[in-house]
């Protein structure tokens, strides 16, 4: 009993102990992106590389989402004659949840898993000690270049992945449905509101900065070779994935619950 | 020796787990001084210099950088201190996303502020020192062999002209004549630019050519420190061993015979 009580003591202790060195971790990195130096190049290319590139899985997984969207609802709501409302619940899914938290899970894989890849790489080799020797803030090199771009290019993606969510499930209303294109889109902006496409964008922004903070900070504290980077890869994808739904549902709640 | 030394470290101590590496070391290195230090492998030698590069830090102890205790430096204060370095890491440590002469030019540029144009100079001047070519520098560090890449990083770590360099094991996986070369090149730097240097070598004949002085490290402290004339006869048993490198003595190896 004695043994066991001690274990989850030790696991909690542990737990807090490894918030506290992300918190800690979190903190150093948001005062670095308000301290010059600033890497404007280094910048440049990570939002290249998570805005740019990220674009054509975001725009498959939203398309499809929108479409598949349209079809449900218009399966499902023709059994009480609502089927005038799916223009409306394709619209307010995509921007509020689906496009967000798809483009979230979509980039943590992509992106996050990448960041903690490279950096643990550099970690185990010793490239991060010489970076300090070279007179050069790992943070500022490495990760403030990386959170900047995530947060700002993930709701750029996410606006981007809205438009195409709602255009994939006017395809599926008006070429499979039969639906009036006309009715279709007038019915979409109908009901919507300034603070649907809002609420999506700062859940990206929040996403995007809980993807790049975790793919560095796992990164960063990678130890010991090959499969120490293995495993800040996984525990990188896996923590932001996480932590993004639990996010997700705090931030829906500080927008909708009232 | 110098009456106030380059380098002064006071009963430093580090442990790793229950591994008591460093366990009291003592030890002054004069300005414009070339140190080697030998010592078996694994006795705490790369953990030596990175303590005194704030890479690790330290248990206990002291360690003062031109009369500056620098152990519980942090942020711009350590940085300050850092110009002072150059380092040449055991295993390179190169910056892999960068071509060979970015790597050379990367203290210049970065840390220094120095024009990309005229660092890109400096650097491929390095690497023709250190006998690598024009179209060296274009490449990868992967596309290096690994007495190349060795041969890169020697170049990185004096390409600012540090006022103190460390180089661990710069002859290890270079040919003899290569070897003899970084030899030169080594001394040259201690005695052109007056720098001090601390190197970690197994290669006898390198540490006679480059050493002023030598100092042995067993067991966590340093058990022998002299003028590389008096190594032959250092009256002491380990050191003797040591250069001599026999199998038999105080020293005992732990392996399995066959
Ligand atoms: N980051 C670390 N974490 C845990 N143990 C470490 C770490 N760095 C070094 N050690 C341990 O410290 C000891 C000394 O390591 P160090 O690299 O200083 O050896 P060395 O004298 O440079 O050996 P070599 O000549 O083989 O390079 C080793 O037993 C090593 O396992
Ligand atoms: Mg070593």
């Amino acid at each position: 009993m004695l043994t066991l009580l001690r274990t989850i003591g030790a696991g909690f202790l542990g737990f807090l102990a490894g918030t506290g060195r992300l918190v800690m971790f979190a903190a150093t990195a948001i005062s670095h992106c308000f301290r010059p130096p600033f890497y404007f190049r280094l910048i440049g290319r990570q939002m290249l590389d998570i805005g740019y590139y990220s674009l054509p899985v975001v725009g498959m997984t939203t398309l499809f989402s929108g479409m598949v969207l349209a079809l449900q609802s218009y399966s499902g709501f023709a059994r009480f004659s609502a089927e005038g409302a799916i223009a409306t619940v394709v619209v307010l899914s995509m921007t509020r949840e689906l496009a967000p938290v798809l483009a979230g899970l979509m980039v943590a894989g992509r992106v996050g898993a990448a960041m903690a890849a490279e950096i643990g790489t550099m970690r185990v080799t010793e490239q991060i000690d010489a970076l300090t020797t070279l007179s050069t803030n790992p943070f500022k090199y490495l990760v403030v270049p990386r959170i900047m771009a995530g947060t700002l290019m993930l709701p750029l993606l996410v606006l981007t992945g809205d438009i195409i969510g709602v255009f994939g499930g006017y395809v599926v209303a008006v070429y499979k449905l039969g639906f009036n294109p006309g009715t279709y889109i007038k019915s979409t902006v109908e009901y919507l509101e300034f603070i649907d496409v809002a609420s999506g964008l700062v859940k990206a922004a929040v996403f995007g900065f809980l993807i790049s903070l975790m793919g560095c900070y796992h990164g960063y504290n990678s130890r010991g070779g090959a499969q120490g980077v293995g495993a800040a890869t996984t525990n990188a994808v896996v923590s932001a994935s996480i932590l993004l739904l639990i996010f997700n549902y705090i931030i829906t709640e500080l927008f909708f619950a009232r | 020796m110098s009456t106030s030394p380059k380098i002064r470290i006071r009963g430093l101590k580090k442990r790793f787990g229950s591994k008591q590496v460093l366990n009291g070391v003592d030890l002054d290195v004069g300005i414009g001084e070339s140190l080697v230090i030998i010592g078996g492998s694994g006795s705490g030698k790369s953990v030596l210099l990175k303590c005194i590069l704030g890479l690790i830090t330290p248990d206990e102890g002291s360690i003062q950088i031109d009369g500056e205790e620098t152990t519980g430096l942090s942020g711009r204060e350590r940085e300050r201190v850092m110009r002072k370095f150059g380092m040449l890491f055991q295993g390179g440590a190169l910056f892999d996303s960068l071509k060979v002469w970015e790597n050379v030019a990367f203290g210049l540029i970065q840390g220094r502020g120095t024009a990309k144009a005229e660092a890109r100079l400096v650097a491929l001047e390095k690497l023709a020192q250190v006998g690598l070519t024009e179209a060296v520098a274009e490449l990868s560090p992967a596309e290096l062999s690994g007495g190349m890449q060795k041969r890169v990083a020697l170049a990185r770590a004096i390409a600012t002209e540090p006022e103190i360099i460390f180089f661990d094991e710069p002859t290890t996986g270079l040919d003899p004549i290569m070897a003899d070369v970084i030899n030169d090149l080594i001394a040259a730097s201690v005695k052109e630019l007056g720098a001090t240097a601390m190197s970690i070598t197994h290669d006898m004949a390198s540490a006679r050519k480059i050493a002023d002085h030598i100092a042995m490290i067993y067991e966590g402290r340093i058990i022998w420190h002299g003028a590389v004339a008096e190594i032959d006869n250092s009256g002491n048993d380990h050191v003797d061993q040591f250069i001599n490198g026999r199998a038999e003595g105080p020293i005992q190896m732990q392996v399995t015979r066959p």
